[in-house]
């Protein structure tokens, strides 16, 4: 029975069309995912169900029906009561939609009161139940807790509860889990299932991510430039996805398959153009005459399968889904040894900060971000470092470029030692690493144009001191990484964010650097374009034999781009090896963990149970013995009391774990 | 005649030699180059600009300073000079300064405001309002000038565009009718419409302005009988000056200190904040006070030192900038101290450094560019808050000099003429609407630069 239903929704906002045109039912018990790239009108439909738009966005035309009734034509007072009431709404940024000022008790009950309109002690009572429905713990304490003092995962719960307060029908979360650690989505996603189940709420899922759809879907629509363009069951829109989008965004996907990743070139047009024919014609490779003369009209393909496509109403060509057709290797080509000389060696590294404890303390405590860690990096070779927000990877990076002081440790890149080196000899090294950074938008200087930022190192360096050979260079450069030939002469803000990164990685290049650090740089990105990165990084590599310290939290990322892993937990290396390795053989319980947590795109739909329960446990109080045993599912005795040494699994595969050595 | 060149001439003029070299140098890319093009597009700049500039030149024009040469009595004598100081400007209002009448009278009044015993020609002595001195020629009414000031106006106006049209055309060897039709199309982002309205506003009020004044008091005369017009265009210098030299003195502190302070942190942060906060621990106009009194008693013990009257009071304005300028630099820099915390952190900063480029180098270039909009809008708004607060401390008879016009001096002065009955309403209105007309041109002009130096605003 459907409870809400959307029926030919148009937002405008001027002459955008954030929303054009877009009908979809959402189900009670059921979850319909939206998916699609930034910028395709995801959250404007969300927000036109709820009329919450921007003041000088409006909605042109269409139907919201909740049970039979136009939201639309409702009343602003009356909208009040449907929305918490009927419809909660859920969001990304777990940070900032908790007012700081208020304690969770407060703000849980101002929903409690406003909706089922309780005494003071009631909805006390009321509010302590729904935290303990989302899985908090000690509810009544919480109550009386400010957001600060709460992790990422618990701000989404008490989110979830404040929504859960007003007894919704429908509950729309917007990108729910996107801010937050993969073993916390894992969590936050189980719990949402479960309240759907034993409330029997219709859900509209808001995401980019098809590992969330994969688990949570019932239904699945895709967006694209303010339309859908393809709607399907799960199960039949992760076996046979129809529309050409919906198939690149399977292959664009690294899966440790693919020799390459699908590039969809470009980006998703802007939604103040006036579109003729298929919206999706730029980028799509199956183009012809007729996409781009006149817009392509819903095909039936199954039951409740449909997609908007010319191919699919032209005689059916057979469209064989584009993942299957590139060739599936056993284990991808990384898993070689390399046996080149070895570029970076990392020896005993550590960086305590002082934390400020209290007045006149003579010893403070120490925040040990990075606890002794080794690492080995070869020429032409890539070392993905994975781990949690919040476990010292990008301290390890910044160390590595002599950017953070260090404690303690020793970093030798191509047989020079980094830390004994005085300012100018530092200078002189300082051409052979460079660092992409995660946030295209940060890493830019909006005040100069690219040649500026491009040159900016070279002639710090002294590279190429020839100002006619430096611009052939740069022109070369800004090829190489496929940017317009004329970007030289524009400034960062002209750009996508998919080629600003390419910026960020022409700069680096620039100095010709052995070693580049990536400090996640696409966890920023759109599937798509994160495609195009991760590729441009591979042909870089084959081409220049430049080494990388890939850092990141995406496992499938990592494996497809990396040769060897290194797992890491609260400032040290819990697992390394090559990817294969990690992939496949995982030892440690945490990067089993992590494994399991990484959402899988079967064709039949795989309910992940969380494997961790708990938060990452901050590194200015780690645990004692293993730091690990606080949240592990096979915690002995030992663990409590001693960190365990490093077993030998394989040639290139080591272990902390005392589940792995024998006494 | 003898030119006197004054401390503060010699700075103003200092700083329009930068702001000339600054542009005449400019490189024809970059970001400044770039900004100056946005500016030059926008309307709103474009008009505020005329005005501001229209102020400057007044300003200027008062800048020059001589002593004019005395009638020769004997020719064989070396040349004599006058011991008053003047400047070009008080040479055009000469006769705006020689008119004088006893006391006040209204705007554009025939008579004085007051009653006097007026004897008439049959010799009784009745009470009566007295004609003004001006009015003792033969004058036209004021519709006659209004009229005759309009049409020159446009007359000149017509005559300018024409001309500069006609020239403009010859630099771009083409025809006047393709040069309109160039200006017509649409993709034309030139502002010449605002620029024509602006100009063509501000010589109309000139020439309507000059005509009156022959032969009226346009904006009345105040308590000796003085012209208000020509003061309140004399005190349009004193804003001018308080306004811009006491931000040049205090932009110097606050950049450096408040940069390094954000950048460097450590003990140098712990210094500079440690001196701001001292600072900001003493009340400001105690200080000033303070300073302003002692200089007094300084330059009346030192009165040889100054040759003529107009250099002690500049010298006396030359410091009040001075102590404003000390006294004002902290705010501004506490700003851009939290507003360098911030970029430090941030990826392009780390990717200098990463880059090994020098801390100088990164200050310039990737801190102070992002600050240029901080810098630009706090230096407005202290320049409108500076003009206002001169009012203030004249007002409380700490600022300049009692015998410089001034705005801040007109306004101290109404404090009686608004007590007085009937009201004398005009010299505060003058100096208020000319006040105001200058603070809110530069706050305007503000916004559209800051609009220009922001990459992200153009679309």
């Amino acid at each position: 029975m459907a409870v809400l239903v959307v029926r030919q929704l148009q937002t405008r906002l001027g002459k955008l069309r954030l929303v054009d045109g877009v009908s979809f039912e959402l189900v009670a018990g059921q979850t319909f995912a939206l998916l699609g790239e930034s910028g395709c009108g995801k959250s404007m439909t969300a927000l036109s169900i709820m009329r919450l738009l921007p003041d000088a966005a409006k909605i042109a035309s269409g139907q919201v029906l909740l049970h039979g009734q136009d939201l639309l034509g409702l009343p602003e007072s009356s909208m009040r009561e449907v929305r918490g009431g009927k419809i909660g709404m859920i969001f990304q940024e777990p940070m900032t939609s908790l007012n700081p000022v208020l304690t969770v008790g407060e703000q849980v009950m101002e929903t409690l009161r406003r909706h089922q309109s309780l005494s003071s002690a009631a909805a006390r009572l009321a509010a302590a139940d729904l935290l303990t429905a989302v899985g908090l713990p000690d509810a009544q304490r919480r109550l009386d807790e400010y957001p600060f003092q709460l992790s990422g995962g618990m701000k989404q719960r008490i989110m979830i509860a404040m929504t859960l307060a007003g007894n919704p029908q429908v509950l729309i979360a917007d990108e729910p889990t996107t801010a937050l650690d993969v073993t916390i989505q894992a969590q936050v996603l189980h719990l949402l299932r479960d309240i759907q189940q034993q409330r029997g709420m219709a859900m509209l899922l808001i995401t980019h991510d098809l590992g969330v759809v994969s688990e949570m879907a019932h239904q699945v629509g895709v967006m694209y430039a303010g339309e859908l363009v393809e709607i399907a069951p799960r199960d039949t829109f992760f076996s046979q996805p129809a529309h050409p989008y919906s198939q690149k965004l399977f292959a664009a996907l690294p899966n440790g398959r693919q020799v390459k990743l699908a590039n969809i070139a470009g980006n998703v047009p802007p939604l103040d153009s006036e579109f003729v024919g298929c919206r999706f014609a730029p980028r799509c490779e199956f183009v012809f005459d007729l996409c781009r003369t006149s817009s392509p009209v819903w095909t039936q393909l199954a039951d409740g399968h449909s997609a908007r496509c010319h191919l699919l109403t032209q005689a059916m060509i057979a469209l064989a889904p584009e993942h299957e057709q590139n060739k599936t290797i056993g284990i991808s080509e990384n898993s070689e040894p390399v046996l080149a000389k070895e570029m970076l060696v990392v020896r005993e590294l550590k960086v305590h900060y002082p934390l400020k404890q209290g007045w006149l303390r003579r010893h403070p405590a120490l925040l040990k971000a990075v606890d002794g860690i080794n690492l080995t990096i070869h020429q032409g070779e890539t070392l993905a470092l994975v781990g949690e927000s919040g476990c010292g990877k990008t301290t390890v990076g910044l160390a590595i470029m002599q950017l953070q002081a260090l404690t303690q440790g020793e970093i030798c890149l191509d047989g020079v030692d980094l830390t004994r080196l005085n300012a100018r000899q530092l200078q002189q090294q300082r051409a052979n690493m460079q660092m992409i950074f995660q946030d295209p938008y940060g890493s830019l200087n909006p005040h100069m144009r690219v040649q500026a930022i491009l040159e900016e190192g070279m002639v710090a360096l002294g590279v190429m001191p020839d100002a006619a050979q430096r611009q052939m260079q740069l022109e070369q450069i800004v090829a190489q990484v496929g940017l317009p030939h004329n970007a030289l002469q524009r400034y960062p803000h002209e750009f996508s964010g998919g080629q600003r990164q390419r910026i960020a990685i022409a700069r680096a290049l620039a100095v010709r650097p052995k070693l580049i650090v990536c400090d996640e740089p696409t966890s920023a990105l759109d599937v798509s374009v994160q495609a195009q990165i991760i590729n441009l990084l591979k042909d870089l590599q084959d081409e220049l034999q430049v080494s990388y310290l890939f850092i990141t939290h995406n496992l499938p990322v990592a494996d497809y781009l990396a040769h060897r892993i290194a797992v890491m937990y609260l400032g040290r290396i819990v697992e390394i090896g090559s990817s294969a390795d990690i992939m496949h053989q995982a030892a440690h319980p945490y990067s089993q963990a992590l494994l399991a947590a990484v959402p899988d795109l079967g064709e039949h739909q795989r309910v992940a149970t969380p494997v961790l329960y708990g938060d990452m446990v901050s590194a200015a109080h780690p645990p004692t013995g293993c730091h690990f045993h606080s949240r592990c599912p096979h915690v002995m005795d030992i663990c409590h009391t001693q960190y365990p040494a490093m077993t030998q699994l394989s040639a290139t595969h080591f272990v902390h774990c005392h589940l792995t050595q024998t006494y | 005649m003898m030119p006197v060149i004054l401390w503060t001439d010699a700075l103003i003029y200092l700083l329009v030699l930068i702001i000339v070299l600054a542009i005449y140098k400019q490189q024809p890319q970059g970001q400044l180059y770039d900004a100056t093009q946005r500016l030059l597009r926008s309307p709103m700049a474009i008009t505020t600009g005329m005005v501001l500039l229209a102020f400057t030149l007044v300003g200027l024009l008062d800048s020059l300073h001589y002593r004019p040469q005395l009638k020769q009595t004997t020719p064989a004598h070396a040349s004599q000079y006058g011991v008053e100081v003047v400047s070009v400007l008080d040479t055009l209002l000469q006769p705006l300064r020689i008119h004088d009448e006893k006391t006040y009278s209204a705007p554009l009044a025939q008579r004085l405001y007051v009653k006097e015993n007026v004897t008439l020609p049959s010799g009784t002595v009745v009470r009566d309002y007295p004609l003004l001195n001006i009015m003792q020629a033969a004058h036209p009414s004021v519709t006659k000038l209004l009229v005759r000031g309009a049409g020159q106006g446009l007359l000149l106006t017509l005559l300018g565009a024409a001309v500069i049209t006609w020239w403009w055309a010859w630099k771009r060897h083409c025809s006047v009718r393709v040069l309109w039709q160039q200006l017509q199309a649409a993709d034309n982002q030139l502002p010449w419409r605002s620029l024509l309205g602006i100009l063509a506003l501000l010589i109309l009020s000139v020439t309507i302005i000059a005509n009156l004044a022959g032969y009226y008091h346009v904006l009345g005369t105040d308590k000796i009988g003085q012209d208000v017009l020509y003061s309140t265009l004399k005190s349009i210098r004193t804003g001018l000056l308080i306004g811009t030299l006491t931000t040049l003195i205090m932009l110097p502190f606050s950049i450096l200190l408040g940069i390094s302070a954000g950048y460097f942190g450590g003990w140098l942060d712990d210094v500079i904040q440690y001196i701001y906060t001292t600072l900001n621990a003493i009340p400001g106009i105690l200080l000033i006070a303070a300073a302003v009194l002692m200089m007094q008693v300084y330059i009346e013990s030192h009165a040889a030192w100054f040759d003529s009257a107009a250099a002690r009071t500049d010298f006396r304005l030359l410091f009040l900038c001075v102590i404003l300028g000390i006294t004002s630099w902290t705010s501004l820099c506490r700003l851009l101290r939290g507003e360098t915390l911030k970029l430090r952190e941030l990826d392009y900063v780390r990717a200098a450094r990463a880059f090994g480029v020098s801390n100088i180098r990164i200050m310039l270039r990737h801190i102070l560019p992002n600050l240029y909009h901080l810098v630009l809008i706090s230096v407005v708004m202290d320049f409108s808050g500076l003009v206002l607060a001169e009012a203030v401390l004249s007002y409380l008879g700490v600022g300049v000099d009692p015998a410089m016009q001034s705005w801040g001096n007109m306004i101290n002065a109404a404090r009686l003429e608004m007590a007085h009955e009937p009201v004398v309403w005009w010299p505060l209105l003058a100096a208020f609407g000319f006040m105001f007309v200058l603070v809110l041109t530069a706050n305007l002009f503000a916004d559209s630069v800051r609009n220009a130096f922001d990459p992200r605003s153009v679309r």
